[in-house]
């Protein structure tokens, strides 16, 4: 049962040529995902690749490399547009998940319940995508295709995400039933942008209530000049058509459609607001 | 490929040692580790990352092996708990301080929480509640708490002595340093390296008929060793727990009654069991049901059973109709609560061997006489030809009272002569193990004008699943304690356990009495409310008190000390009061509330004998040994029952080897259920010392005060300035032995269900404080304040872990817990506490003594949960005006219960 670990991109990808091998990269939705039975009889091992891991900066934005764990994200130095995403890596499972899972995986892996998800949606993120032919580039939010499934061809390799340079602050909610290790009932991202007292811009997304997380245009749209209690109010007022949340084990539809109003709301005045710790809901 | 090692193997450092072990690069590094590498220090939970029990440093991270891949830790340093504290200070200083905060009861949660520690403690971040918590969130622990875990690890670095000392003291653990140097043993870890693996076929429908294809055929074609199903069981192919009550087969015959049941278990290596074809089995699905509505008119599941009623239960006293009558003030309500897993973090586990005419089985239990007996009715052998080795226990709670793995590895290893072995998935325990019944319940409780209790009627149907395991008891102890610590001169209280198509209901920590504690201390509530009158005050007023009759008509002359508890939290509800107030006054998204509620518990069997012996002697070298079959599943009987036995010989509790709890060398100290370990064998322990002491002050022919010192192969004895030497003739076996047994003085109920049903009652009372998110319906506890009458604490920290872990067990009930057959079978989708989730817990032990308990010790394990989910609900009603009826509270149903009641936004 052989686990390569190649070190070089084009090793990784002449690997997973021929469809039979699968891609890994912290395993903690892989190994899950097998419960308890036998893992695939060949894997390629993506943690080890150059250039993969780590996070940097360029001219027009940054780059998160496509094996860079959640613990990376966390410690990386990171102006207050990524606040959401840093309070998503710290909701993620535990410190045990967030050193090996990685934010590629997450995506790949498509949950709806991805943490990873909306705080990425939010800041407008796009996915790098490799293949031996060459790489192309799409938004995540075409990226992810519904509840485990994605636009990752055959033998592809997620090397990067994208993020825009943007002025701006992050903030992230996550609803669940117990303080760590838990799934989400519900998690919302905003970046806001503001200019006085109004908000100049406003990026929301909302997870766990659709089968892939989504953005808010119209909201976003409204929210537009707003004060940022006259778009606390408009949050909790909006009704969300783009939402299309199920009744499961960890809550009711309805409840769901409720409680995304007040965490957007919240999240946007978090966002526009402080400069503190994002504190934890739930 | 970049691999190092020789084709077929890995290296990495080890805990310091350089090694290459033969290993498929793919496999679970948390596997390779355990059974090629020999760290069983690593434990698995879960094989899925919710437990972090086999959290392990990856250079220097902590990691959930389970999800590595082995092939990634090659040329990898690894560290494990054992290693750690063998090899680093300030991990051994850790361990020092577990063990001085009795961090660890059962231990199998240990080896992750200690290296998820040890890295917090080498990443030089200050030390706090918090930082603590974020480091450990991701290990599950079941038994403590959590409390005395962030307490030991914010202590680590100072090196305070252990305490020492006799009955009252706190020492540690006695049995507690394998548990935190990593080489503590339990159910799988012992399983020899040569044996064949079990695996169970089991049922993918609630309910169904099946036909099996040519096994034998199968068995070639995959190169299995044995295929067992109820043809091969030579005895009986049913066990159960209860006299008249063994109903449940190993093997089922032609129709399956709940998703999970055994049909079939293939026996081979490792290698073949991973390469099986489908088991050829044909499933045909039957109509099922999962819930009492409905199950008087289903498909009996038990010929003798009618209306698929297992049995009820029933107790009254007065006239309760005509009371409830004449109440001026009257409640009433429906509750209920679902099932609840007991969740521990290790999986049933057995092996097991034959060894001539006789079968030995290795296995986590609480009741390894019982599986005995059990397991000798199954294959068809005498009782002594079974041998039971209780490996250490990894929580037990009350479902390993009941066989699980020990029959199928028994058969195996019996049928094949060869070591056989077993360990659940999680998936397959948390399917197939038994669970908290779930309740619905009405209850009515009137009032006089002056908030006098005047009568109560209780009607609980218990859903008991398809097997009775242990649901008799728990239809005859819920109408004995529904009534709550409470006078109620009026009472007719009923319970029934219905079959379902679902897992079999059995043990669970206070068997029924907190299911109905939530439904009584709710509508106390409710009641007080009614009469405008504190809460606790009017908890108070009506608390039983010594000379008052129960509702069975036992009267306690000493020993009941529930009135104590109130009184002890009086100030501290009073506090919390004048808080919760203050905060609401300024503050609308969240309020904060204040609950209170009490329970009790009779401790040992009801009106049953239920006896426990204890065996001592004195080598002819001079060690003392104590045969200790109270099996120690981490509510720390391995050092009460010594405390006890050391106070009643007067030697230091030191002094004492202990033996046991196998069968072979332990006699018979009942099971480890109902709290009845501390006070049954408890008392056992206190007439075995006693008694060795009247032998040995007898050889010296000195008085009752003398000293007794064992020293240099003899006994000294000092008496009144004298010393006496005796000396210990050679022999075969013990120079001085004794043997003692006790059975608490029980007497039958009559058709009212009128007796004295148990020697001892603990009762306890607990507030919670809470906030509420008013839009969210998220509840944050704030604190707990838990007073228990536990007689005389023989170790106030062994009393203190079992409140703090009972009041967990009933925070997850509360808040969380449900399991859904088919739905929540693993541990993210059904929801254990984390150490996020159990706010501090203070602790205030009333010793109101107990005429029977050794030394006034009374029972204490199931007492700790009872008032904890009643408490928090009361706590929620009081911040937010919503009162929730069906448990668990998850954020959905409080936030649906503000909406109904019309008091958030
Ligand atoms: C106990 C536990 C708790 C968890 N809690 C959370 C949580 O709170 N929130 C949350 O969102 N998730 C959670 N998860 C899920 C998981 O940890 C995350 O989704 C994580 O980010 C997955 O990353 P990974 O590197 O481990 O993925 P892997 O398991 O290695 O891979 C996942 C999938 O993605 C593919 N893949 C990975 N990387 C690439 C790549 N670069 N290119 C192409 N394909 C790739 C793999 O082939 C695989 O199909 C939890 C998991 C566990 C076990
Ligand atoms: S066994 Fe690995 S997390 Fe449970
Ligand atoms: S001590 Fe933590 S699970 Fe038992």
């Amino acid at each position: 049962m052989p686990l390569h670990r190649p070190e070089s991109l084009s090793a990784a990808l002449e690997l997973l040529q021929g469809g039979r091998a699968v891609a890994l990269a912290g395993g903690t939705d892989l190994y899950p995902a097998l419960r308890d039975g036998t893992p695939p009889p060949e894997m390629v091992d993506l943690t080890r690749v150059d250039g993969l891991r780590g996070i940097s900066r360029s001219e027009t934005g940054w780059r998160i490399g496509g094996a860079t764990t959640w613990t990376q994200v966390l410690k990386a130095d990171l102006p207050p547009l990524f606040n959401g995403l840093k309070a998503a890596a710290r909701e993620v499972g535990s410190v045990q998940i967030q050193n090996t899972g990685t934010v590629a995986g997450n995506l790949c892996n498509a949950s709806p319940a991805a943490d990873g998800v909306p705080a990425l949606l939010a800041l407008d993120a796009e996915v790098e995508l490799a293949a031996p032919s060459g790489t192309r580039r799409m938004p995540l939010g075409d990226f992810i295709t519904g509840p485990r499934a994605t636009h990752l061809a055959p033998g592809e390799i997620l090397t990067a995400l994208l993020i825009p340079e943007a002025d701006g602050r992050g903030a992230f909610f996550k609803l669940g039933a117990r303080r760590y290790l838990v799934i989400s009932i519900a998690m919302v991202s905003a970046v806001v942008e503001t200019e006085g007292d109004a908000i100049k811009s406003a990026r929301l997304a909302v997870g766990a209530c659709s089968p892939v997380a989504r953005r808010l245009p119209a909201l976003e749209a409204a929210l537009a000049g707003k004060t940022i209690s006259q778009a606390g109010q408009a949050a909790l007022t909006y009704d969300y058509p783009e939402l299309s949340p199920i009744d499961d084990v960890r809550a009711g539809a309805g409840y769901r459609r409720e409680a995304v109003a007040t965490l957007v709301a919240r999240a946007i005045g978090q966002a526009a607001l402080t400069d503190k710790e994002v504190p934890h809901v739930a | 490929m970049s691999l190092d090692a020789p084709q077929g193997h890995i290296g990495f450092t080890l805990n310091g040692a350089e090694i290459t072990v033969p290993a498929d690069p793919t496999a679970r590094l948390s596997e390779v580790l355990r059974e090629r590498a020999g760290a069983r220090d690593v434990k698995v939970g879960c094989n899925a990352g919710d437990c972090g029990a086999c959290t392990v440093l990856l250079d220097g991270a902590p990691v959930c092996a389970c999800m590595i891949a082995a092939g990634q830790a090659q040329g990898c340093e690894i560290e494990t708990q054992a290693g750690l504290v063998a090899r680093d200070r300030d991990a051994e200083r850790l361990a020092q301080s577990f063990q001085r905060h009795q961090a660890a009861q059962c231990g199998i949660c240990t080896p992750g929480m200690m290296v998820s520690a040890v890295a917090l403690l080498r990443s030089g971040e200050a030390l706090t509640e918090d930082s603590v918590s974020d480091a450990l969130g991701g290990v599950l622990c079941r038994c403590t708490g959590y409390r005395k875990i962030i307490a030991a690890v914010l202590d680590a670095s100072t090196t305070a002595p252990l305490a020492e000392g006799g009955i009252g003291a706190p020492i540690a653990r006695l049995d507690g340093w394998p548990k935190v140097n990593g080489s503590e043993r339990f159910g799988d870890d012992v399983a020899p390296a040569d044996a064949l693996t079990v695996q169970v076929i089991r049922a993918p429908f609630h309910r169904a008929s099946f036909r099996f294809g040519d096994l034998e055929a199968f068995r070639k074609e995959n190169a299995l060793e044995l295929i067992l199903t109820a043809q091969n069981v030579p005895g009986e192919n049913r066990f159960g727990v209860i006299p008249g009550f063994e109903d449940q087969p190993v093997f089922a015959e032609g129709e399956t009654r709940f998703r999970g049941e055994a049909v079939a278990a293939v026996i081979g290596n490792r290698e073949a069991l991973a390469a099986m074809g489908r088991f050829p089995v044909t499933w045909e699905e039957l109509p099922s049901v999962l819930t009492p509505e409905g199950a008087d008119t289903a498909a009996l599941l038990h010929e003798d059973r009618a209306a698929n009623v297992m049995c009820r239960g029933y107790v009254a006293r007065g006239n309760a109709a005509e009371a409830m009558g004449r109440a001026a003030h009257v409640v009433s309500g429906d509750f209920s609560t679902g099932f609840i897993e007991h969740g521990y973090i290790e999986p049933e586990a057995a092996s097991a061997r034959r060894v001539g005419d006789r079968i030995e089985v290795q296995c986590c239990t609480q009741a390894p006489f019982m599986n005995r007996d059990g397991i000798a009715g199954i294959m068809g052998l005498a009782p002594e030809q079974v041998r039971i080795l209780p490996t250490a226990t990894g929580g037990g709670f009350g479902s390993k009272l009941d066989l699980t793995a020990q029959p199928y590895v028994a058969l195996a290893a019996w049928i094949l002569n060869r070591p056989v072995r077993l360990a659940y998935t999680r998936t397959e325990s948390i399917a197939t193990s038994t669970k908290r019944h779930p309740s619905q319940v009405h209850m009515e409780i009137g009032a006089d004008a002056e908030g006098r209790i005047s009568a109560v009627r209780f009607d609980g149907v218990f859903n008991t699943g398809a097997y009775a395991s242990w649901g008799p008891t728990v239809a005859n102890r819920v109408p004995i304690h529904a009534s709550g610590p409470y006078k109620t001169p009026n009472y007719e209280a009923k319970s029934a356990g219905i079959h379902t198509n679902t897992a079999p209901a059995g043990a669970f920590r206070g068997f029924g009495v907190p299911q109905s504690a939530v439904a009584q201390e709710q509508l106390y509530d409710l009641l007080a409310e009614k009469l405008n009158m504190d809460r606790l005050a009017f908890r108070r007023l009506n608390c039983l008190g010594n000379g008052d009759p129960t509702v069975t008509g036992q009267v306690f002359e000493t020993g009941m000390g529930i009135d104590a508890c109130f009184d002890a939290l009086k100030p501290h509800w009073d506090k919390a009061l004048a808080e919760a107030e203050a905060f609401n006054a300024t503050n609308t998204a969240k309020k904060r509330g204040v609950g209170i509620a009490a329970g009790w518990y009779g401790c040992g069997n009801t009106s049953i004998s239920n006896p426990s012996t204890i065996r001592a002697g004195i080598t002819p070298e001079g060690t003392l040994c104590l045969h200790q079959g109270a099996v120690d599943i981490g509510q720390g009987a391995n050092t009460v029952i010594a405390q006890i036995f050391a106070e009643a010989l007067g030697v230091p509790v030191g002094q004492i080897t202990i033996l046991g709890p196998d069968t072979d060398i332990t006699p018979d100290a009942g099971k480890t259920s109902a709290s009845r370990q501390t006070y049954i064998s408890g008392n056992a322990a206190r007439l075995c010392g006693a008694a060795l002491r009247a032998k040995i002050l007898r050889l010296g022919n000195v008085s009752e005060e003398a000293t007794i010192t064992l020293e240099d192969g003899g006994i000294t004895l000092s008496d009144a300035g004298t010393t006496v030497r005796v000396e210990l003739e050679p022999s075969e076996g013990y120079a001085i032995e004794a043997v003692e047994s006790y059975d608490p003085p029980t007497t039958p109920l009559d058709e009212n269900g009128q007796g004295d049903p148990y020697a001892v009652f603990g009762t306890a009372a607990q507030i919670c404080e809470l906030e509420v998110d008013m839009a969210l319906g998220t509840v944050r506890l704030l604190r707990i304040v838990a007073a228990h009458d536990v007689g005389r604490a023989i170790n106030p920290l062994l009393v203190e872990g079992q409140i703090e872990g009972g009041v967990a067990q009933g925070i997850g009930l509360a808040l969380m817990e449900e399991f859904l057959p088919g739905r929540t079978e693993n541990l993210h989708d059904y929801l254990i506490p984390t150490i996020g989730d159990v706010p501090p817990i203070e602790s205030l032990v009333i010793e109101s003594g107990d005429a029977h308990g050794p030394y006034g010790a009374k029972g204490l394990g199931e007492h700790c949960l009872i008032p904890t989910a009643p408490a928090v609900l009361n706590a929620i009603a009081h911040a937010t005006g919503a009162r929730v009826h069906h448990l668990p509270a998850t954020p959905d149903t409080v936030r649906a219960a503000i909406r109904a009641a019309g008091t958030g936004t």
